[in-house]
């Protein structure tokens, strides 16, 4: 005796957000009756296993038929076959593509190719996230990144109209996308105190300041490379380190500023040199492509880790850049301001971003 | 006689890759009417072509029109082999050939492939010019609307009320024609749903033709089946009731008058009556026409009855009992033959079946209702020789119908309405069905009734008054009814047709507890709706009866011969069992019974379902006592003592449940001994048996009435626990398979619809009848249950129109597939919304008054003289028919006269019940409260329902209507996800193409939904399945009230507009 066909079809199509979680989490049809189950439904609603078997079965298999439409939510709202109200498939999309941030950092700035896939077991023993969802996740990654790579135009909104995301969930996406493009090292042990939102944060701010599109909308070139022309003139500023009385003049202006102001005046005095070098250092070898993906890693090796022994508050941090990147300006002979703006604006932000 | 069908391609979207080495597809578009095709540019490379054609012009003659339905075909384009086909679309442009109706269908509709399903969208821009053909002998009968829904339609007036039309076309099953062995399946599934679509298309036309020529301009309550009768053929028939409608104008009142209206008043307020009347609980009923005193010549004389209930036998085929009660009904009228001839040819004609399809009527249409009458017959299919001349498939249906005329006479009944009929087919055997509910019409609706031209006249405005008297008594809660000869619109119904002295069946007769003055009966099963205008007390419920027998595998007549054997026990008990439910919830009747029987090799099963309500009129139910054979055993009467406390509790409970408190509370505990139940092979005496049973039966039993279950009987045993068994429904649902549930009002506009399909497969090979009857009801338990928990977020809410279908597809496989819609409701406004709407209803009352007299209704049965044509046709059909195994299973008369062995009732005191009878004023309205928070989507929302009507909102255009037909099939079950993925895409595909359509033409909605047939067959080794799927309903456009409320500006309009708006907010 067994129920050999068992289909629910509703008019406008009823879907329930926890199954739809539990779907997305990579439960499986009986894992996810337990759940619910321990989650108390049955008192609630009068029911019993069997029904929410039923129910659960149906839901999984709605979600299955859906998820085609997922990969490409713009036809979700055009599609005939199932009738859901908008509010209904603006949830499905949010929480189809939302991803875990655990998750995210373990493949944030990796190549999103088979081989990143095939490791995707050992992402999921390390987070405890089920297989299944990582790989949707992966899967999610690897099809915005596909779509939008070939875009032109601001990514966000690319983004965002082509997924029909949320305004921060576009911008997360945004951030993985451009870090998966420029290939940004995440994962070394020195970074692992960073969060998903850290980076993502970030890369809003190289997005906006550094790309091509950043200067030009008009430009046909995306937001997703850095501006290569930009990053050829980061090599000038090197004369603020390599002309020594530029570097002494730029120090004195600084600690003039800076004097009384703070705890670690001392320290700031004594690592000026060195943290000076450290930044124009970082700036100058950014036209590698090689030094591009090792950027978080300096700015944590050379800026952030020499303060953080000098047990410099955020606060300090703050001053310190501000007045580094002001002083600049007051220099003689330093003539690169734009594009000291461009580049100090973004690392003083990510700087202060990261610096936890 | 031509018309011009235009036809343009437009654009296609969502295409399927077809050339995998480009990922894209050249598609180009074939478009065939008739013979007739045309094709559209190659559009290379896309999946999202832009074809953007010319007019294609297609000069046909209109019969074809109507025939053929318009076929679009996608297709790749393929240099070197032949082109893919992508995909169809049939368009159904018979809602084209209608002024009232659509005038374009523009719009996205899904390619559909029968084995791959939905492979994206096309969209086309289709138009006719149609010449007006004004030609005697026409083939066709264009401009003729068909509506599925039940009653009249809303935006509608029915000036007359035609009566029964009926057709069928038979053609050879292209599935199994020698061709099918070398074709591919989707050229077989193809040529299949084209043929389909071929027959309804014809069948329409043909149905139309008739309609014309009784002078109608529309069909309502069109029911169309399919019989896939396998190798013996394919037959499409149709039932429906003709009408000639007229569209209510809000600009216009008194644009019509009839010839038997003769009421002073009746312009005064037209719109109202067919748009608000029929199923509108907004009514609170404006009062039935009195009583007719003459309709004693319709009741049977004793003579008649008896002849009557000899029907199970073959003789009440023959005409003889049609000629016997047309004799002496023509006695009667004998006088008034002159006024008769002057009803038209076709009149005539008509009356041969007094028969209506509609569920819901205006007030005054049903004066009285007598019961079910249900006739069955099991035939051996036979190879359709001449499909032109389907001659032995209209002589079964035809006998089935005589059957039912005779047995709604026996119960003094003159018509028969809520009708409809069904088959089931296991092989070669065919079980054909039939019920209805026998009632006496509202003689005033009948066209030149003779019988009451001289009453009429008189009694008139005697009705007006009662009118208004009885809705000031509702109010007050304090009714008098003093009048004389009239009986109050809320009880009427309910009071027996048949004369008190010669009752066809024993029946306990009591005072009518509302008016006091008529007899009622203590149970009344019915298939239509509720009226609106019944006094209920409490809500209703679903109640369903569930049942399997096994039978013995057979061939042929052997077959035939057990099946119909069967057929009366598994009616006998499904009766038994609905009235033990009926009891166990303390209501005494039934409205929207439907009996299904289903055959299989190996057993039957029985469903049937029904809306239980407490009628105010009828008397109070008693308990159900079980009584113990063998008392000497101690434990053993502890059972039976544990057992009736059980029973009582539930009782109770119910009764709180459904909040049927009724104003005289008959008690449960019964102390005198019950008569011990006599044994169930009495089931076939015959008639003069029964009758002398009758008369030996202990009717001076106490006061109290008590339904006695005899507990050493394995058959009571079962029925106790099939009681008890039942699942109650969780708290804030309800659930009913009438269109409204009675007594909950405020819905809200949020509505659901669903369809649910299960299949249960029975391993056992070897089961009892009681383990197959405890797997059946458990398994529409459960489904039950999954509704309410998947629907739980709409709380409070009822599941109305629930329409459950039960299959046997194989051997040990049960099928059940449940359609209905689920609505909710507000429940704190019920009490404020009760007393605004009897305001209202005094208005209405007053003013509705005079539209039912603008009813008229051309139907006269009983006065008809003797149709010698139908007599001699009757009688050779009987020569003529098949000698197959033709049993019949006996009526739902004989189950009721069997019942008094078991139903006791005595008197029942009436002396105090006077004032309780009249209910509070139950707010009849739909409080139609809009959902403000309601906002539309980029593809436009349709919705769907299975009911006449949309809560919070007003139909104001029906575009036609939508039959569709579809055929799926796949050679990759596991990979399309089993059984259920498979039938779960198939059904969701089958409503987007509903709703693609039905958004073409303009609608925003179906209702009158139904999915008639749902035919599944999997081979899961060959990892196959195919499913036959059939859907109907009736295109609208629909406003919410808000929005309209604000554009009413008429005045004649101005109460409906302020009393709906009124509730609505």
């Amino acid at each position: 005796m067994s129920v050999e066909l068992d289909v629910f079809v509703g008019n406008t199509t009823i879907m329930d957000k926890e199954v739809f979680q539990l779907w997305l989490n990579g439960y499986t049809v009986s894992d996810a009756v337990k759940v619910r189950i321990e989650g108390g439904i049955m008192e609630e609603c009068e029911a019993n296993a069997e029904v929410l078997l039923s129910d659960t079965m149906d839901q999984y298999r709605t979600f299955q038929m859906c998820e085609r439409l997922l990969h490409h939510p713009a036809k979700l709202s055009n599609q005939l076959l199932f009738q859901i109200p908008p509010d209904r498939q603006a949830m499905l999309i949010e929480r189809y593509y939302a991803f875990d941030d655990a998750f995210v950092r373990e493949v944030l700035g990796k190549k999103l190719s088979k081989g990143t896939k095939k490791d995707l077991d050992d992402v999921s023993a390390k987070t405890g996230i089920m297989l299944k969802s990582c790989r949707r996740q992966f899967d999610n990654f690897k099809r915005v990144f596909k779509v939008v790579e070939e875009l032109k135009g601001p990514l966000v909104e690319n983004i965002q109209q082509h997924f029909l995301l949320p305004d921060q969930l576009g911008r997360d996406y945004a951030a993985i996308v451009f870090f998966a493009s420029n290939r940004f090292e995440t994962g070394k042990k020195k970074l692992q105190y960073l969060t998903f939102q850290d980076f993502a944060f970030c890369a809003g701010q190289l997005i906006n300041h550094w790309t091509v599109g950043a200067v030009d909308n008009m430009m046909d070139d995306m937001d997703v490379d850095l501006d290569k022309e930009f990053l050829q003139d980061l090599k000038d500023l090197k004369i603020l380190i390599t002309d020594k009385d530029l570097l002494d003049q730029h120090k004195s202006l600084v600690c003039t500023a800076l004097r009384g102001k703070t705890n670690v005046f001392n320290e700031m005095e004594a690592n000026f040199k060195n943290l000076s070098r450290s930044l124009v250092n970082i700036a100058a070898k950014l036209i590698n492509a090689k030094d591009v993906r090792d950027f978080f890693i300096d700015l944590v090796e050379k800026f952030i880790e020499p303060c953080r022994s000098d047990r410099w508050t955020s606060i300090d941090v703050n001053l310190y850049l501000t007045h580094y990147t002001n002083s600049a300006h007051i220099l003689d002979t330093f003539k690169h301001h734009g594009v000291w703006t461009r580049y100090m604006g973004v690392i003083k932000s990510c700087i202060l971003r990261i610096y936890h | 006689m031509p018309g011009k069908l235009k036809a343009k391609i437009v654009a296609g979207r969502h295409l399927p890759v077809m050339d995998r080495a480009s990922d894209l597809t050249d598609a180009f578009v074939e478009v065939k009417f008739g013979n007739t095709t045309f094709k559209t540019d190659v559009y290379p490379k896309s999946l999202n072509p832009q074809w953007n054609s010319e007019w294609f012009k297609f000069e046909v003659d209109d019969k074809d029109l109507q025939d053929e339905p318009l076929q679009i075909t996608v297709l790749d384009h393929d240099i070197y082999s032949a082109n893919d086909a992508i995909g169809k679309v049939y368009i159904d442009i018979d809602p084209l050939l209608c002024s009232e109706a659509a005038t374009v269908i523009s719009g996205w509709l899904p390619i559909y492939d029968t084995i791959h399903g939905i492979r994206g969208e096309i969209n086309v821009l289709v138009k006719v010019d149609l010449f007006n053909d004004l030609n005697r002998f026409r083939q066709s009968s264009c401009g003729v609307k068909f509506f599925c829904t039940t009653s009249i339609p809303r935006c509608y007036r029915a000036v007359m009320v035609h009566g029964f039309v009926e057709e069928l076309v038979v053609n050879e099953d292209p599935e199994y024609q020698w061709i099918d062995r070398i074709r591919t399946p989707r050229a077989s599934n193809e040529a299949r749903q084209r043929l389909i679509f071929l027959m309804s298309g014809e069948l329409q036309r043909k149905i139309g033709l008739k309609v014309l020529e009784m002078g109608g301009n529309a069909v309502v309550g069109y029911l169309q089946c399919f019989d896939l009768e396998g190798e013996t053929g394919l037959v499409v028939r149709a039932i429906g009731t003709a009408c000639t409608l007229e569209k209510i104008s809000t600009l216009t009142s008194a644009s019509t008058t009839h010839p038997s209206n003769s009421s002073p008043s009746k312009d005064m307020k037209e719109p109202i009556f067919g748009e608000e009347a029929p199923g509108n609980p907004l009514f609170s009923g404006p009062p039935t026409p009195l009583r007719v005193q003459t309709f004693s010549s319709f009741s049977p004389s004793k003579s008649y009855s008896r002849q009557s209930s000899s029907s199970d036998t073959e003789l009440s085929l023959t005409p003889k009992t049609g000629m016997g009660s047309g004799g002496s009904a023509g006695k009667d009228a004998g006088p008034l033959k002159a006024l008769m001839r002057q009803q038209t040819q076709s009149a005539l004609e008509q009356r041969e079946y007094p028969f209506f399809t509609l569920t819901s009527f205006p007030p005054g249409f049903l004066l009285h209702v007598g019961g079910v009458v249900n006739a069955r017959s099991v035939k051996l299919l036979d190879r359709i020789h001449n499909p032109d001349e389907p001659e032995t498939r209209d002589a079964w249906w035809e006998e089935i119908r005589q059957e039912i005329k005779c047995h709604a006479k026996a119960l003094g009944c003159h018509a028969v309405v809520g009708y409809s009929e069904s088959t089931s087919i296991c092989e070669e055997v065919c079980i054909l069905s039939a019920s209805g509910t026998a009632v006496i019409l509202g003689s005033r609706f009948m066209q030149d009734g003779p019988l009451d031209t001289d009453h009429r006249l008189s009694r008139q405005p005697l009705v007006f008054s009662t009118g208004a008297e009885r809705v000031e008594g509702d109010m007050g809660s304090s009714i008098s009814l003093g009048f004389e000869e009239v009986a109050p619109p809320g009880c009427g119904f309910c009071h027996i047709p048949y004369d008190e002295l010669n009752i066809p069946f024993p029946a306990q007769l009591t005072n009518c507890y509302c008016c006091r003055r008529y007899k009622v009966p203590d149970v009344l099963f019915t298939t239509i709706d509720l009226p609106t205008e019944a006094n209920i007390t409490g809500k209703g419920c679903l109640i369903q009866a569930r049942l399997c027998r096994t039978k013995k595998k057979a061939q042929g007549e052997g077959n035939a011969t057990a099946i119909s054997n069967l057929l009366p026990f598994l009616e006998y008990e499904l009766h038994t069992q609905l009235m033990n439910k009926l009891k166990l919830r303390g209501m005494n009747a039934l409205f929207g019974l439907r009996i299904q029987i289903s055959v299989g090799e190996t057993m039957l099963l029985g469903l049937a379902s029904a809306t239980g309500v407490y009628l105010t009129a009828l008397p109070s139910p008693g308990g159900i006592q079980i009584a113990g054979k063998t008392p000497s055993d101690i434990t053993y009467e502890q059972h039976i003592s544990n057992m009736q406390k059980k029973i009582n509790d539930t009782i109770a409970k119910n009764k709180e449940i459904y909040e049927v408190n009724p104003p005289e509370f008959v008690e449960e505990v019964i102390g005198s001994p019950i008569p011990e139940p006599r044994q169930r092979s009495r089931l076939f005496r015959s008639q003069s048996e029964s009758s002398d049973d009758v008369s030996e039966l202990d009717l001076s039993y106490g006061k109290k009435d008590a339904f006695v279950l005899e507990i050493d009987d394995t058959d009571a045993v079962e029925d106790i626990h099939a009681l008890l068994t039942d699942f109650p429904t969780p708290p804030g649902f309800y659930s009913c398979n009438t269109e409204i549930m009675p007594g909950i009002q405020n819905w809200t506009s949020a509505i659901q619809m669903f369809t649910s399909v299960r299949v249960f497969r029975l391993n056992n090979a070897n089961l009892t009848n009681q383990g197959l009857n405890k797997i059946f009801s458990e398994l529409c338990e459960n489904l039950l249950k999954s509704f309410y928990f998947k629907l739980r977020s709409m709380v409070p809410c009822c599941l109305c129109h629930l329409n459950f279908t039960v299959a046997i597809p194989e051997d040990e496989l049960i099928q059940v597939a449940v359609t209905a819609v689920a609505m909710s409701f507000d429940k704190e406004q019920t009490l404020e919304n009760g007393r605004q709407s009897g305001d209202k209803t005094l208005i209405k009352a007053i003013t509705e008054n005079d539209e039912q007299l603008q009813f008229s209704l051309e139907l006269n049965a009983e006065l008809s003289s003797p149709n010698p044509l139908s007599s001699t046709k009757g009688l050779s059909d009987v020569s003529g028919s098949h000698l197959s195994a033709r049993d019949r299973c006996s009526s739902w008369i004989e189950q009721l006269r069997l019942k008094a062995h078991i139903i006791r009732r005595g008197s029942v005191k009436t002396t105090s019940s006077l004032e309780k009878a009249s209910p509070l004023p139950e707010g009849r309205s739909r409080s139609l409260r809009r959902n403000r928070s309601y906002s539309g989507s980029s593809v436009a929302v349709v919705k769907m329902t299975p009911l006449s009507l949309l809560p919070g909102a007003k139909i104001i255009k029906y575009l036609g209507i939508i039959n569709m037909f579809f055929i799926r099939e796949t050679t990759s079950l596991r990979e399309e996800g089993g059984v259920s993925g498979f039938l779960h895409t198939f059904i969701a595909e089958v409503f987007a193409m509903v709703r693609a359509h039905v958004a073409a033409l303009g609608g925003n909605a179906v209702v009158s939904y139904s999915m008639k047939e749902c035919v599944f067959m999997e081979n899961p080794n060959k990892n196959q399945a195919q499913c036959l799927i059939n859907v109907s309903g009736d295109a609208v456009i629909f406003v919410r009230e808000s929005e309209l409320e604000a554009t009413s500006v008429q005045p004649q309009s101005a109460t409906t507009q302020t009393s709906n708006g009124g509730e609505g907010t």
